[in-house]
């Protein structure tokens, strides 16, 4: 089993509560056009900590994620990685270069989802593409961690496959691998299981859930209630561009502060 | 004597035009694409300037009829300072005529791309001429193979046009020969099947390629 928790090791004990956030969100606010997508978000995600965004389609959860890389730009608002401001420039107002933006990004890993696997290069290609070409880190060890992680998400029989032969739930555990081959202060999930057939969802929310005991630091978009309860440090529920509340999610799958969670909880707990 | 026995006979002529359109068939061919590559950037550019220097470019090739365009490449530039031989005009012709249609259709490919391949890429840290050459000319190339394969059969025909200033290919060849030995069937006949085997090869070369890329897309 591989490490991932190298860069994402739990604090020690004597650790302040409050130390700096591994990526914060700032009054973030964000429109398409005449259509205001996030009004004002705060929200600030700590070391080892698994944050699930929830909401209904449209609340603006994956265009805040999207915010959190810079592949959406913000129109106001800041986000910081570790403190330090990302996608405009230090001390001004002007955008950051892609080149320097590029550098901020192979610190944030992402996960997609309809996996955006590179189709021309097998999964172990993908898994060492960006370590290698973007980190431009030693090949031999590069390709030594890339499999060690394909086998902890149990694909080390399909290293040579190309991804157009594998099912959605493989694709995505490749897809997460991907990521963690980066080792980045923080992964990204955009809804990993939402493009997933009913009886592939499990492997890959198995994958997060190890991930989340390792101390991985994770925000996940997600429509998967029983990964967020039995997941998430911190549920996070959105609607119309707002955060409607947050909490632990004892507090908000058992008691919601809000009728529009209630009603969105109803819903969902229907079955 | 019968026309092809005398073909046969001056075999050396055609053999020498067939290899001389294969010489320029082969550099219009790695250079347009080289080119057409390069071209699609400034055609899929975010700033709206420079995408609308690259259309204008790739509409003027389009609208220009090649014959057109050879002629005012060896003719025509000389009046203002620019001579090439019939050998450079012709093969600068095939470029940069070429190298449009190329640019045109591989922007069309990635711009049909699936956008989150792409944006991996951007999350991934790749930027600039890495993003280009690493995640999207690869999947470009690929998707984009049958449309390649097209145009460089176009690339073989239009070569035949190089005649008319001169250049020994395999089509002026042809005609020296009907004209020397008044055998226009024969030494055309035979023109036609070197065309026509040069176009299979490709089309075979393409379909196996194909075959190649079919699981990497």
């Amino acid at each position: 089993m591989l490490d991932v928790s190298q860069s994402q090791a739990r604090p020690p004990d004597d650790t302040p509560v409050e130390a700096v956030p591994v990526i914060e969100v700032a009054g973030l606010s964000k429109s398409f056009g005449a259509n205001t997508v996030l009004r004002d978000i705060s929200l600030k995600v700590h070391k080892s900590e698994t944050v699930c965004l929830l909401g209904p389609s449209g609340s603006g959860k994956s265009t805040l994620l999207r915010c959190m890389n810079w592949l959406e730009e913000p129109d106001g608002g800041a986000v910081l990685l570790a403190g330090q401001r990302i996608g405009i420039r230090p001390g001004g107002s002007v955008r950051m270069s892609d080149g320097d933006l590029a550098a901020v990004r192979t610190r944030i890993g992402m996960v997609f989802q309809h996996f955006a696997l590179w189709p021309h290069m097998t999964v172990l290609q993908n898994v060492m593409e960006a370590p290698l070409h973007v980190l431009k880190r030693d090949k031999a060890e590069v390709r030594r961690e890339a499999e060690a992680l394909l086998q902890r998400v149990g694909l080390a029989d399909k290293m040579d496959a190309f991804p157009t032969r594998l099912s959605g739930g493989q694709k995505q555990r490749v897809g997460i691998a991907r990521s963690l081959a980066m080792k980045p202060d923080v992964i990204l999930f955009d809804e990993p299981t939402s493009s997933l057939d009913p009886e592939l969802v499990g492997e890959v929310l198995n994958v997060m859930q190890s991930l989340a005991r390792d101390g991985l630091t994770m925000v996940v978009v997600t429509h998967e209630m029983s990964f967020a309860r039995d997941v998430a440090n911190r549920v996070v529920f959105m609607d119309g561009g707002y955060v409607v509340e947050t909490g632990t999610p004892d507090e908000f799958f058992s008691a919601p502060k809000s009728e529009r969670a209630r009603q969105f909880l109803a819903r969902y707990t229907r079955g | 004597m019968n026309e092809f026995a005398i073909v046969w006979q001056h075999r050396d002529l055609i053999v020498e035009g067939f290899e001389n359109t294969l010489v320029i068939v082969i550099v219009a061919s790695i250079c347009s694409l080289v080119l057409g590559a390069l071209l699609a950037i400034p055609l899929m550019a975010r700033r709206a300037a420079v995408r609308r220097i690259a259309t204008a470019y790739v509409d003027t090739m389009r609208c220009v009829p090649f014959l057109l365009f050879v002629y005012l490449l060896y003719f025509g530039f000389p009046s203002i300072g620019l001579r090439f031989d019939n050998w450079s005009a012709g093969v600068i012709a095939l470029i940069l005529y070429n190298a449009a249609y190329m640019g045109e259709l591989l922007r069309a490919a990635w711009a049909g791309l699936p956008k989150e391949q792409i944006e991996a890429g951007l999350a991934f840290g790749f930027s600039g001429w890495y993003l280009f050459r690493r995640i999207i000319l690869p999947p470009v190339l690929f998707s984009a193979l049958p449309l390649i394969g097209n145009q460089l059969i176009q690339i073989v025909k239009d070569s035949a046009f190089l005649t008319v200033i001169a250049v020994a290919e395999l089509t002026h060849q042809a005609t020296s020969l009907q004209t020397t030995y008044f055998v226009p069937f024969a030494s055309f006949i035979a023109a036609v099947l070197l065309y026509w085997m040069t176009c299979v090869s490709i089309e075979s070369t393409i379909a196996y390629a194909n075959r190649y890329a079919e699981e990497r897309r």
